[in-house]
């Protein structure tokens, strides 16, 4: 019985070793306030792994293959969880993600740093990241809210608003985007007559709504979740006639808006991470393609998030969790061979025979030494119940 | 009337009068339901709160299932054509609670306390039930006309800086508030079974040597209890969101409302649940606006004038019980109860 056990334990031990393909960790909000993005950002990163595994060049033909796990956006203690699992059950040689700013930044600090394992978001945008003792092991391809802030202060500006009262979620996220629109707006001779924090989860915000319009702003920026608080204020803003005309940010772009609230939200603006370069078209129509949503927000990111894990494997030459580490920033920067979605094949080939190469990706791609992506905005209208994009910074 | 008092008065009106008049009428038929079992069965009921999501939830699905089918009420919401479903569901639920739970102790006379720590068991129980059954998720089920009076309508009406704003759900929940509270004094003073259950409550021996059957009257009170709470779930629902955890946080002013009218008395109750409601409200409404209707320029404050902030406006309702119990803590409404 013994002999056996041993056996066969050998026999499994072959088995996988001779397999030995390199599982990735999804760690997404499956559940949670931003859950109706999530599936379409999971399944643009796992189409840029099944594009690697196809081509049969990753590290001699293994396979990357994806592992989900729920972050639930805002409740650290899962994410971490499900990180933990991740790490140590499922052995994954790196995670894409996690999403939202608060959790990535207590999966970064208690399980995937000192486990040494790299993290790519393709959402957490919260400036606070940029300063994050990561010791260089987490990245993200979605720019940091400083510069959101920023643009969507132009925005404002451009559209003539004056004076302006600003809502934020009530974490890491809301408050970091939140201040840095703020300051941007005073800079350019705006006025911020309140900000304000809402909870989400509540079943009324009347009352917040009350205090917003008491300071006597017409225009409303919302800096929320789509399918939570973020939803509701706007909800209560219509119902009282508060406010009419909002400014949203990237959490708050989703068509479960617009099902929700209707056509009262023609004519209200937001900004996502975005651009219309000849890459994002690329990769548009190959995500079309496969089935998956390439135009909703972050499925780019989540795409680039991901195709620099497997090529920094690739330079690497290995799945060794620290050789990844020290691979991705030379993936995603000049110099090398340009690599734009879809080409992930050429790229595999290229570092396989020692070259050099400059991940472009969906969102042209390039990370600065805090591991931080420069990107750039889209501007949305809601033009006829659909956010219609307009512009471009 | 000078227009800066019309304009004051509308921004009042359509911040808080309103608002609170809805949410009002809905802490007050949550009320009535924890008065009366606690008038009667004489325990505080902890799971009131989620006997109104489990009723509501009810509600939600059969609105689903009606508008699947193509059913509806035309302006108004559908689901006042679901409500009996709710209400059937809470009584049920209610019911097999009893029947489980509270029974057990009424027999052996267990006292009060220990019977409402057994409701707090009720209230995991249904919380969950309600959580594996419709999800943990805002449901919005809302349909029909949404408003009958637009902000924006009335200002071009009217030629007001101010809007007002009055939703159907907000006018049925008065509407419907005040049906089933005059229902529910007519039986209870006119009929049969209401005599027999306030003489219960008045004195549980006295009456059962009279031939009040008990267990009929104890049948009753869950019925009327338990149809008051999906009642008060649905339009809480309709009139702003469902989402199982919030009407755990219900239990509070609910609580307030039921202690300040004078635990015991339904006419407290809907006293109680008005004083709490516009606390609530009035106490963490800005007036900055309004007093620069109201003041000539060189007063006009620079501040929210916001009493309290917003995030503490469940902790209005524990100063409210806080306050009740300490000066007063027969309530309101002194006397027998019921």
């Amino acid at each position: 019985m013994k002999r056996l056990l041993v056996a066969s334990a050998a026999a499994a031990l072959m088995a996988s070793a001779a397999h030995a393909d390199m599982k990735v960790g999804v760690l997404m909000g499956f559940t949670g306030p931003i859950e109706s993005l999530t599936p379409n950002i999971a399944a643009a990163a796992e189409l840029a792994m099944k594009e690697a595994s196809d081509s049969g060049l990753f590290l001699g033909g293994k396979k990357v293959v994806p592992v989900r796990g729920d972050s639930t956006c805002v409740d650290a203690a899962a994410a971490q969880a499900a990180a933990e699992r991740l790490i140590t059950s499922d052995g994954v040689a790196a995670i894409m993600g996690a999403d939202c700013s608060g959790v990535s930044i207590a999966v970064a600090n208690n399980v995937a740093v000192p486990n040494g394992v790299v993290m790519v978001s393709p959402t957490a945008t919260s400036p606070a990241i940029t300063t994050l003792k990561d010791k260089g092991y987490f990245f993200r391809t979605a720019p940091s809210d400083a510069r959101q802030g920023e643009v969507l202060a132009q925005v404002a500006k451009a559209r003539g608003i004056k004076e302006i009262a600003v809502t934020y979620t009530n974490n890491d996220y809301g408050k970091g985007l939140s201040n840095s629109f703020s300051n941007a707006f005073k800079a350019a001779g705006g006025k911020v007559a309140l900000s304000a924090a809402h909870e989400d989860g509540k079943a009324d915000y009347a009352a917040e709504v009350g205090a917003l319009a008491a300071s006597g702003a017409e225009h409303l920026a919302v800096f929320g979740y789509v399918d939570k608080g973020g939803k509701g204020i706007i909800q209560a803003s219509l119902d009282a006639g508060a406010f009419d005309r909002f400014i949203l940010a990237d959490g708050m772009v989703g068509d479960s808006l617009i099902e929700a609230i209707g056509k009262a939200l023609n004519g209200s603006v937001a900004t996502a991470p975005g651009s219309d370069s000849p890459n994002a078209k690329k990769f548009q129509d190959a995500a079309m393609k496969a089935g998956v949503k390439g135009e909703s927000p972050f499925a780019a990111e989540g795409y680039d998030a991901a195709a620099l894990i497997v090529l920094a494997a690739q330079a690497a030459g290995s799945t060794d969790r620290a050789a990844i580490r020290s691979k991705v920033l030379e993936v995603a920067n000049a110099p090398g061979e340009k690599i734009g979605p879809g080409e992930l094949a050429k790229g595999l080939k290229l570092l396989a025979d020692g070259k050099a190469v400059d991940y472009q990706g969906a969102t042209d791609v390039a990370l600065d030494d805090a591991g931080d992506a420069s990107g750039s905005y889209k501007e949305y209208e809601v033009k006829d119940g659909k956010f219609a994009t307009v512009k471009i910074h | 009337m000078p227009v800066d008092l019309v304009n004051a008065l509308v921004l009042l009106a359509n911040f808080v009068v309103v608002p609170a008049i809805a949410y009002g009428s809905q802490l007050a038929l949550g009320a009535l339901g924890i008065t009366l079992v606690y008038g009667i069965l004489r325990f505080a009921n902890f799971s009131h709160g989620d006997l109104m999501a489990f009723g509501t939830m009810a509600t939600i699905l059969a609105t689903w299932q009606l508008q699947g089918w193509g059913i509806g009420l035309g302006v108004l919401p559908t689901a006042m054509l679901a409500l009996p479903a709710g209400i059937v569901a809470a009584v049920l639920a209610a019911l097999a609670a009893d029947r489980t739970v509270f029974r057990f102790y009424r027999i052996r006379r267990s006292s009060p306390m220990v019977l409402s720590i057994a409701s707090v068991g009720v209230m995991f129980v249904l919380n969950g039930l309600v959580r594996v059954i419709i999800g943990p998720d805002d449901r919005s089920f809302a349909d029909g006309t949404r408003y009958l009076l637009n902000a924006r309508q009335f200002k071009e009406a009217t030629g007001l800086a101010e809007g007002l704003t009055v939703r159907t759900s907000q006018l049925l929940t008065l509407a419907v508030a005040v049906v089933a509270v005059a229902a529910l004094f007519w039986f209870l003073r006119r009929t049969r079974a209401g005599k027999a259950m306030r003489a219960y409550s008045d004195n549980e021996d006295l009456a059962l040597l009279s031939g009040v059957e008990p267990g009929r009257v104890v049948l009753t009170t869950w019925v009327i209890a338990a149809s008051l709470a999906a009642v008060a779930g649905s339009l809480y629902g309709l009139d702003k969101s469902f989402q199982p955890f919030t009407y755990m946080q219900l239990l509070l002013p609910m609580f307030a409302a039921a202690i300040v009218g004078g635990i015991g008395q339904p006419h407290g109750a809907i006293a109680g649940g008005f004083l709490v409601a516009f606390s609530e409200i009035a106490l963490t409404y800005p007036y900055r606006k309004f007093l620069r209707y109201l003041l000539p320029e060189d007063m006009q404050p620079d501040g929210l004038m916001q009493l309290l902030s917003t995030d503490y406006k469940l902790s209005v309702s524990f100063v409210i019980l806080v306050v009740v119990l300490l000066w007063r803590p027969t309530g309101l409404f002194r006397g027998r109860v019921l």
